[in-house]
C-alpha cells in the first residue's frame, strides 16, 4: 500500500484566460500515473467543471487532487456567494452565469449536473456567503 | 505496432549537431534530451512532426524519405502529387502543366491525390449519416495527429473517422487503373510514389498503420520534385487537360479544405501541433461547440506547411486559391448507387494500441511512489526551465532523475 498522493492547485479566480490548467496538469499527472483513459476523462471532465465554476463564480479558490489505489478525489474549496439552492443549481440548464460569460461559451449550466455525472459520488457542502465545498470521488 | 520497431523518418545527424536547446522546448512531446554535446530524440515518443527540423539551424535534423532513383526498380511509375505541390510554383497557369512536367521527368501515369481526396470528401458526408458514430468525428488524414493520439488521447479514439487518407486510396486506386490499362504488368511492376509535403508521410509509408499496410511503395520529398520539374515542366502552350479535380480536392492542401467539403458548417479546423493539442485537451474535458467534425493538421496552415515544401505555407495557400478560383466544385461526384455504402476500399479497421508513453511504471503503486519524488524535486530545481541540463522543463528533469535517466546534478542552477 503506498501513501496517498496529493496534488495542490491554486486557482487564479482573477485570470480567466488561465481556467482549466489544474485539470489539464492533473491530466498529465495521472497519464504517468498510469490510470486508464476512462477514468482519466471522467476525472479531467469533473475537474474542468469544477475548476471553471470556481473562477466564473467564486474568484478562484483551491483544488485538491487525491490519488490512492481505490480512488481518486478531488476536493474543490472556495470563498465564494455559496449557492442558494443546490437542489436548483444540479438542474440541467440552470445557471446565475452573466451574460459575458455565456458568450465565451461557459454558462451553459451543465457544470454540476456533468460533475455528478462523471463521478461516482459527489457532496456539496455550500453556506450562503461564506463558500462552496465540492467533493467529488471517482473510483479506480 | 510497438515502438521498437516504429522507423522514424525524422532523424538526427549527431555531426552537425551542435548541442544548442533550441529544438527542446519545440517538441510538443518532450522527446528529445541533450546529452554529450548533442541532441538525442527519444522513438517511442517522437511523432514524426518535423518541427525540430524547422527549428534547427545547422540542418542537424532531417526528413529522411526516399528519392527519385528508387522508382527506377519498377517497370511501371506512378505520381502521386500531393495537391501542395500545385502551390509551390510561380505563376502557374494551370494545373495541368505540373502534371505534364511529372510525366516528362519519368512517370508513366500521375494520380492526383486531390482527385482521391475529393472522393473521400464524399464518403466522409455519407459517414457522417452512419447511425451509431461518436460525435465529433476527428478527422484521420493527418499522420501526425494519428499518432498523437494514439500517445497521448486514447480516450478520442471511437471519435477517429476510420477512413483512409487520400493518399492510400490514390494509391488502390492507381493501381486499379494501371491493371486495367496494362493487364500485362505484374503487381510488383507497378510502382506508386507519394510526392510528400511532410516527413510523416514517410512513417505512415514505412510502419503501416496497426494493421493495415500502405499501398504506397516510394515517398519523396516535394522540395526534390520541385527541383526536378521546375527545368523539365512546360510553363505555356497547349497541354493535355487532364486535372480530375475541383476546389474540393485542392481545397484539402491548406487548412480548413477538408472540412469545409463537407458542406456543413458545423466544423472545427485547428492548425499548428500546439493548437491541434489544445484542442484534443478540450475536447476531452469536454467542452468544444457543437460540431459533428474536426480537422486536425500538424502543420501551420495545413499540408501547405510541412516541412519538405519549397515555399512559405500563406504564399502557397493564396496561390492554390488563384488556381482553384475557376475549378468546378468538385470533379468527383458520387451517383446514387455509390451513395448507398462506403467501399471497403475507403476504410481501415484498427487504431493502433495506445502506448502510454508518459506511464512511469507498469505498477501503480510504484508509479504512485515516483510521482511523489517528481513533486519533491521540482521544489528543489529553479523552476525557470531553461534547458541547460539537457531536458526541456525542471519538471522533464525531475521525472528523467526519477526514472535514473539523469542527476540532480545536471541542473547547472541548483545550488551544489
Amino acid at each position: 500500500m503506498s501513501d496517498p498522493l496529493v496534488f495542490h492547485f491554486d486557482v487564479d479566480g482573477e485570470n480567466f484566460t488561465s481556467a482549466g490548467q489544474a485539470s489539464t496538469q492533473v491530466k498529465k499527472n495521472l497519464r504517468q500515473i498510469g490510470l486508464s483513459p476512462d477514468i482519466i476523462r471522467r476525472v479531467s471532465i469533473a475537474m474542468y467543471e469544477g475548476e471553471i465554476n470556481m473562477v466564473i463564480h467564486a474568484s478562484g479558490g483551491v483544488a485538491d487532487v487525491t490519488v490512492t489505489e481505490e480512488y481518486v478525489e478531488i476536493v474543490l474549496k472556495d470563498k465564494g456567494p455559496g449557492i442558494e439552492s443546490v437542489e436548483r443549481a444540479m438542474q440541467e440548464g440552470f445557471s446565475t452565469a452573466t451574460d459575458s460569460i455565456r458568450s465565451l461559451g461557459f454558462g451553459a449550466g451543465m457544470g454540476l449536473p456533468n460533475m455528478r455525472r462523471y463521478t461516482d459520488s459527489m457532496e456539496i457542502d455550500t453556506v450562503v456567503g461564506v463558500g462552496t465545498t465540492i467533493t467529488m470521488r471517482v473510483n479506480l | 505496432m510497438a515502438s521498437s520497431t516504429y522507423e522514424h523518418s525524422v532523424q538526427l545527424d549527431v555531426e552537425k549537431c551542435t548541442g544548442c536547446t533550441n529544438c527542446l522546448r519545440r517538441c510538443p512531446t518532450e522527446a528529445i534530451r541533450i546529452s554529450d554535446g548533442h541532441a538525442r530524440i527519444n522513438e517511442s515518443r517522437c511523432i514524426d512532426c518535423g518541427e525540430c527540423i524547422r527549428i534547427c539551424a545547422n540542418k542537424a535534423k532531417r526528413a529522411v524519405v526516399g528519392t527519385l532513383e528508387d522508382m527506377d526498380r519498377f517497370r511501371y511509375k506512378i505520381a502521386l502529387p500531393a495537391p501542395s505541390l500545385y502551390g509551390q510554383f510561380e505563376n502557374l497557369e494551370d494545373v495541368d502543366y505540373v502534371l505534364e512536367g511529372l510525366l516528362k521527368i519519368g512517370f508513366d501515369d500521375v494520380f492526383e491525390v486531390s482527385k482521391a481526396a475529393e472522393l473521400v470528401s464524399a464518403y466522409t458526408r455519407l459517414y457522417l449519416k452512419t447511425e451509431g458514430i461518436k460525435f465529433p468525428v476527428i478527422s484521420s488524414a493527418c499522420p501526425v495527429i494519428l499518432r498523437l493520439m494514439a500517445l497521448r488521447f486514447p480516450s478520442l479514439n471511437d471519435n477517429v473517422m476510420h477512413m483512409l487518407p487520400p493518399m492510400e486510396v490514390a494509391a488502390k486506386l492507381a493501381r486499379k487503373r494501371a491493371k486495367e490499362a496494362h493487364p500485362e504488368l505484374a503487381d510488383d511492376e507497378i510502382g506508386v510514389c507519394f510526392i510528400s509535403p511532410c516527413p510523416a508521410k514517410a512513417s505512415y509509408v514505412k510502419n503501416g498503420f496497426a494493421d493495415y499496410e500502405s499501398k504506397v511503395d516510394v515517398v519523396v520529398s516535394m522540395s526534390d520534385v520541385y527541383f526536378a520539374l521546375i527545368g523539365k515542366m512546360p510553363r505555356d502552350g497547349v497541354v493535355e487537360a487532364s486535372t480530375e479535380s475541383g476546389m474540393v480536392g485542392i481545397g484539402w492542401a491548406s487548412s480548413g479544405g477538408e472540412a469545409t467539403a463537407l458542406l456543413n458548417d458545423e466544423y472545427l479546423a485547428a492548425d499548428g501541433i500546439e493548437n491541434v493539442i489544445n484542442v484534443l485537451e478540450q475536447i476531452e474535458n469536454g467542452h468544444i461547440p457543437h460540431v459533428r467534425f474536426i480537422e486536425l493538421d500538424a502543420c501551420t496552415a495545413g499540408c501547405v506547411g510541412g516541412v519538405l515544401t519549397v515555399q512559405n505555407p500563406y504564399i502557397a495557400k493564396t496561390r492554390l486559391q488563384s488556381l482553384r478560383r475557376y475549378l468546378p466544385v468538385s470533379m468527383n461526384v458520387l451517383s446514387p448507387e455509390e451513395q448507398e455504402y462506403i467501399p471497403e476500399l475507403y476504410l481501415f479497421n484498427e487504431l493502433p494500441t495506445y502506448e502510454p508513453m508518459a506511464v512511469l511504471s507498469h505498477n501503480m503503486a510504484e508509479s504512485m511512489r515516483m510521482m511523489a519524488d517528481i513533486q519533491r524535486l521540482r521544489n528543489e530545481l529553479p523552476g525557470i526551465d531553461c534547458g541547460a541540463c539537457g531536458a526541456p522543463s525542471c519538471r522533464a528533469l525531475a521525472e528523467d532523475i526519477v526514472k535514473g535517466r539523469a542527476k540532480l546534478e545536471d541542473c547547472r542552477i541548483v545550488e551544489k
